[in-house]
């Protein structure tokens, strides 16, 4: 391959803000479309109450709450992947990081909009958080619904912020080619950044603390998010397995997420030249890991379960096994490890498209392992007479589609906006090295990065 | 509170009582088959032998009162807390709807307002006056008909005397006919449902959950004396 000089890399990378097809608008009207009908869902289910979901007695969450562990899981794509990556000094992950950590910020604000729309009184949300009031209390800080809510908010804090960091110096070379008032918007965005060694050296300095801060915080989250099921007392949840076994599910999708995003943005943006092969070789072999080790996870949940033979646990666990919820149960199974693993474990089949049929089997089979965590314990708990089948209404389907949209909606806007490629950390990769005009950012190379 | 299960016909008078006393919505057929229903006490039944020769067992389910509540370290707003007195009270205006506490219940009896409760006519014109109304998304559950506690206290505290054993009575307590429920203050050791409390027929329901529930349940004579062969 010819490289290529840094004049082309910013005529390729930054062609995406220019320009918008037809087909762009056709299909963002029609995630939008999607978008608006969920969120009509939603107003409905406001002004006639919660009845209209199919939650009932003993199934007080189902697709609400499996949404929220779905997307949260999902926003691990980003942010650890690249941050690990980072701190690895992994080169290959250039072109990949800014995709991850979009995805983070977008699927963090997704899933944690569903708390709030699982609510039976939304407008009461608020009550969460914790400043004097006319009520007079505090909110209940050994709910594990609040340590979600802190955990949350820093995870979405930090992310942003590692999402924006490294945003600056390509919003700067945006505001140097823009005219009019397009040239305002990103010259306020920039935050006046000119390239200076100084500048180059608070960045990277920001980026190696944050990549270091947010690590720590990531893991945290789907902790803390397990922990909402495995500090109750409720059949198959109040496991100790819990916290590592949610964490490896959400960096399992995170990946998955991250493959699909790529080779959606690699064919449509005609980013050929860019995401090449080998990324996805290498975010492929990630993702055969993650998929051992859920599999090791759910085999270990299983077996000391089954072994244990527990009444109640039992309950649960023929259910899923053999029960009206097998079926999704060995759905799962088949996704999340029967597709993937010889797709990714054979090297001819760990190619783009082999890698992208995978990352779709793990999406789905993920968001039916959230559900099947969730909803077969709360159905039969231990009382044998108040066991009940949940079945989803219209309303709940449409909102968990219009998240889906959402998702793709706010993607397709973002990479109209910014380029979805970090333009200066191309340029500061090794096969560039020879030329003189990126010799500033390598200056950073030796050091924090 | 104990319930004697030998004396309990399954008449479901007390559910008919809890109704009435407080201000529960009926929610209809349709969504009583939707598992919407709101029963603060139920009578499970379970079924024994193989058919034909089968016997009805039944057990009035409601609130265990724990003393290591599962629904209460779990609300986020302490819509659900535990009082001074040791009951499992919740608070209506506190609630969000957040169900975690109906999800941690191990016993299933947290009811949930899905809608905004509606009372078939006459029906509206009975409510009791001393129990609030929940709205729609709002938790609700057995109080241990709280208002009778209260106003037979502040009879007692303007009387200038203790509470006597048995002089107040939850709804389901005073409807029973074969008064397979006695209600008391465990506390005292002389009361009758102290006595009950530590007979030997007396367990608890899934007492291996450690949630220490208030609710004793007398064993069936036939269990008891299988048991003790």
């Amino acid at each position: 391959m010819t490289l290529k000089t840094p004049e082309q890399i910013n005529d390729d990378l930054l062609r995406p803000l220019s320009g918008t097809s037809g087909r762009y608008w056709v299909v963002l009207a029609f995630l939008a479309g999607i978008v608006v009908a969920a969120l009509a869902a939603f107003l409905w289910q406001i002004y006639a109450g919660l009845g209209v979901s199919g939650l009932r007695s003993p199934v007080f969450w189902a697709f609400y709450i499996t949404n929220f562990v779905f997307w949260i899981g999902l926003s691990h794509a980003g942010t650890l992947i690249s941050a690990i990556l980072r701190l690895a000094n992994a080169t290959w992950r250039r072109p990949v990081t800014r995709c991850a950590e979009v995805i983070t910020v977008f699927s963090l604000s997704i899933g944690a909009s569903f708390p709030v729309i699982h609510l039976g009184r939304p407008w009461l949300a608020f009550w969460l958080i914790p400043y004097p009031s006319e009520r007079g209390i505090w909110p209940n800080i050994r709910s594990p619904l609040l340590w979600d809510f802190f955990a949350i908010t820093t995870y979405l804090i930090s992310s942003v912020t590692f999402l924006l960091l490294p945003m600056i110096p390509d919003l700067a070379l945006v505001r140097d080619r823009a005219l009019g008032w397009k040239k305002k918007i990103y010259g306020v965005l920039a935050l006046g950044w000119t390239g200076t060694p100084k500048q180059w050296y608070q960045l990277e300095t920001a980026m190696h603390i944050m990549a270091i801060a947010v690590i720590p915080v990531a893991v945290s989250v789907h902790s803390i998010v397990s922990w909402d099921f495995a500090m109750a007392p409720v059949p198959m949840w109040h496991s100790t397995i819990f916290a590592p076994y949610f964490v490896t599910g959400a960096i399992f999708s995170g990946i998955a997420a991250l493959i699909l995003a790529m080779a959606l943005l690699r064919k449509f943006l005609h980013l050929e030249e860019y995401l090449l092969p080998i990324h996805f070789d290498n975010l492929g072999k990630l993702l055969l890991m993650m998929s051992l080790l859920w599999f090791y996870f759910v085999f270990s949940e299983r077996l000391t379960g089954w072994y244990g033979n527990e009444s109640s646990e039992m309950a649960v666990f023929w259910l899923t096994q053999r029960g009206s919820f097998s079926p999704l149960f060995w759905t799962m199974v088949f996704c999340n490890f029967l597709i993937p693993f010889p797709l990714l474990a054979i090297k001819k089949l760990r190619t783009i498209t082999g890698t992208a049929i995978a990352s779709v089997a793990v999406v789905v089979g993920m968001w039916i392992e959230r559900f099947l965590i969730i909803v077969p314990s709360l159905s039969h708990k231990y009382l044998a007479y108040s066991w009940g089948e949940y079945r989803p209404t219209w309303v709940e389907i449409t909102i968990t589609g219009g998240t889906f949209a959402a998702m793709a909606l706010l993607y397709m806007l973002f990479s109209k906006v910014v380029p979805i490629i970090s333009v200066w950390e191309l340029k500061a990769g090794p096969r560039e090295a020879a030329h003189p005009a990126t010799a500033l950012p390598r200056i950073n190379e030796a050091g924090a990065d | 509170m104990a319930i004697d299960l030998d004396r309990c016909t399954g008449c479901e008078a007390c559910v008919v009582a809890c109704h009435a006393e407080n201000n529960i919505s009926t929610v209809g057929e349709d969504q009583a088959a939707r598992g919407r229903a709101k029963h603060w006490i139920r009578v499970e039944r379970y079924y024994e032998g193989e058919f034909p020769d089968v016997k009805m067992k039944f057990m009035p389910v409601l609130c265990q009162q724990c003393d290591a509540a599962p629904c209460e370290p779990v609300c986020p707003t302490f819509a659900s807390y535990h009082t001074s007195e040791g009951l499992n009270g919740q608070i209506y205006n506190r609630c969000i709807g957040t169900r975690y506490c109906a999800n941690a219940c191990p016993y299933n009896v947290r009811y949930f307002n899905f809608y905004n409760p509606e009372w078939d006519k006459p029906l509206n014109l009975q409510l009791n006056p001393d129990v609030s109304v929940r709205e729609v998304g709002v938790m609700e559950k057995c109080t241990f008909c709280i208002q009778r506690i209260k106003a037979a206290e502040i009879q007692a505290q303007a009387e200038k005397r203790e509470l006597k054993d048995g002089e107040l009575k939850p709804a389901c307590v005073q409807s029973c006919p074969p008064t397979a429920m006695v209600f008391g203050d465990l506390n005292d050791p002389n009361s009758e449902v102290s006595r009950l409390a530590h007979s030997n027929r007396g367990t608890k329901l899934l007492a291996e959950l450690g949630t220490l529930p208030k609710v004793t349940y007398l064993q069936r004579d036939s269990w008891h004396d299988a048991e003790n062969t």
